[in-house]
């Protein structure tokens, strides 16, 4: 059996930043999909493959917790979706 | 719209907690909102706990849920609400602080509920699954690679168990008491499929048995379950996936109507007294509201469902900010599950369906889409990987429409009419 893809969530590698002297890393991105909606368009497998992946026909799996510094990728999944079923939260944006 | 003076506080921070605090905020309430937690986490997504925290591909630590308005609210995190004082308007807290609400939205949620035998689920290696730090611990057992796992209960959570135990490639076995996998809530006859696909998966199913007890070492870690059959299963690691409790004990002495069932809500969404009496400061939402859904007749449901936590947690912090005329919560019920690379979808409620029909595709090809009709009505509808139609059907069941609906949309013919074989106890 083929070992399933992960998604690297260690806090070292949270929002790392291209150049490594620049800031420290900040939190990651939030994202949760509503897979009721989902219809498996694949968009964002297109649009973030690094963070969406389609399993089998229709299992959407997908990183919970991206890099801030992945934010444009994932915007833009968000964007591609027809039936609109991603949800993002920008760290900072929110008083938690 | 109310006061600004208006003290909210949300006691449940959780996905139904979450979502309802930023509808407040939508609907413009302006007052202070405070949400409580039992546990120690903001509010996170349970649906990956279950399938991808198991398999290790996501950390638990993972799955805080993203806040999509700005709340400005304070928190209470890690600290229980243990009481309900109606008459001074009071939540009060493990740690003794009273906190004063004029409006209060209640989404306290469920828990696993335990094995029955304490003792013998005190033991090492057996584990439920509800919450974050359970996926954690379970997570971490799965990964020191038990010699095989028993999996009790072959529900939705025992199902996504078992298929991410396969993913990690160690063997599986579930019991389950009922005749089929998923049964009291598909029926046996598309229980059956999910069973074959289990077997496809090399997850041993053994059904219409029920496990007696659970023995350990002699150090303390389960090692072994005797079956009713005489059978025993040995298995270093115990998943108890028995459905779940409402947590509604804080409630005692409010005079509110509530068991472990659910607290009991109107249709609007407020929370009734032991009489039956609305009180209309107080509303609640997600798995522990049990409500009269206007689709089925008024039948009491309590859900424990993704989309529902939104929708009727957004319906209470509309409503709870006095946004509008009240309107009754009528969402129609959806859940999605995911097992072994195939999504099963799910659209209304199936239970006390009579007949069923296969409208799309066909269950041998792994892909298709079945009707629940119930009393001459289309009542649900259940997707597997057929996710595309299952919105044309959703649209048929909310609107009430004959069984079956949508005649002549396909190039099958007249339909065969099946039973969905519900368990006799669930009739």
């Amino acid at each position: 059996m083929s070992s399933p893809p992960t998604f690297d969530h260690r806090p070292e590698l949270a929002g790392r930043a291209a150049d490594p002297t620049g800031p420290l890393p900040s939190s990651p991105l939030r994202v949760s999909v509503d897979l009721n909606r989902c219809q498996a368009y694949a968009q964002c497998c297109y649009a973030a493959p690094d963070h969406f992946v389609l399993h089998g026909r229709e299992a959407l799996f997908y990183d919970p917790a991206p890099s801030a510094a992945d934010r444009v990728e994932i915007e833009r999944a968000r964007v591609a979706c027809p039936v609109q079923a991603i949800q993002v939260e920008v760290p900072g944006s929110n008083d938690r | 719209m109310r006061d600004t003076s208006e003290r909210a506080v949300v006691v449940g921070a959780s996905l139904a907690g979450l979502r309802g605090a930023e509808s407040l905020r939508r609907a413009g309430f302006a007052g202070p909102i405070t949400l409580v937690g039992a546990e120690a986490h903001a509010p996170y997504d349970r649906p990956p706990l279950s399938k991808h925290v198991l398999t290790g591909a996501v950390s638990a630590d993972a799955t805080t849920l993203p806040q999509l308005t700005p709340l400005d609210a304070a928190w209470r995190l890690g600290t229980a609400a243990t009481r309900l004082d109606r008459r001074n308007r009071v939540v009060v807290l493990a740690d003794g602080e009273a906190i004063a609400y004029d409006r209060l939205l209640i989404a306290t949620g469920a828990r696993a509920r335990a094995w029955p035998d304490a003792g013998e689920g005190r033991l090492g290696g057996v584990h439920t699954l509800r919450d974050r730090d359970d996926a954690a611990a379970l997570r971490r057992a799965l990964a020191a690679r038990p010699n095989r796992v028993l999996v009790i209960g072959g529900g939705f959570i025992g199902c996504e168990v078992a298929a991410s135990c396969r993913v990690l490639g160690l063997p599986v076995t579930v019991v389950e008491p009922g005749p089929t996998l998923l049964a009291r809530v598909l029926g046996r006859h598309l229980g059956s499929v999910v069973a074959a696909m289990h077997e496809g998966l090399g997850v041993v199913v053994r059904s219409g048995v029920k496990v007696e007890g659970l023995e350990d070492d002699g150090t303390g870690h389960v090692v072994r379950a005797r079956l009713a059959d005489g059978t025993a299963i040995a298995a270093s690691l115990i998943v108890v996936a028995l459905g779940a409790v409402r947590n509604t004990e804080w409630l005692e002495g409010s005079g509110l109507a509530f068991d472990s069932g659910g607290i009991d809500c109107d249709a609007d969404g407020y929370v009734l007294d032991e009489v039956g009496r609305p009180d209309t400061r107080i509303a609640a939402a997600g798995d522990v509201a049990r409500f009269p859904h206007p689709l089925y007749g008024g039948r009491r449901v309590a859900l424990e469902h993704w989309g529902h936590a939104v929708a009727q947690g957004e319906h209470a912090g509309r409503l709870l900010a006095g946004a509008g005329p009240g309107t009754p919560y009528a969402e129609l019920p959806a859940f999605w599950s995911s097992q072994g690379g195939v999504t099963i979808k799910s659209v209304g409620l199936t239970q006390g369906a009579d007949c069923l029909v296969i409208a799309r595709g066909d269950p041998k090809q792994g892909r298709f889409l079945a009707v629940y009709g119930r009393d001459g009505r289309s009542v649900a509808a259940v997707s597997f990987d057929c996710a595309r139609w299952l919105p044309a059907y959703a649209e048929q069941i909310s609107a009430g429409k004959p069984f079956p609906p949508i005649r002549d949309g396909t190039d099958r013919g007249p339909f065969a009419v099946l039973s969905p074989d519900f368990p006799e106890e669930d009739r």
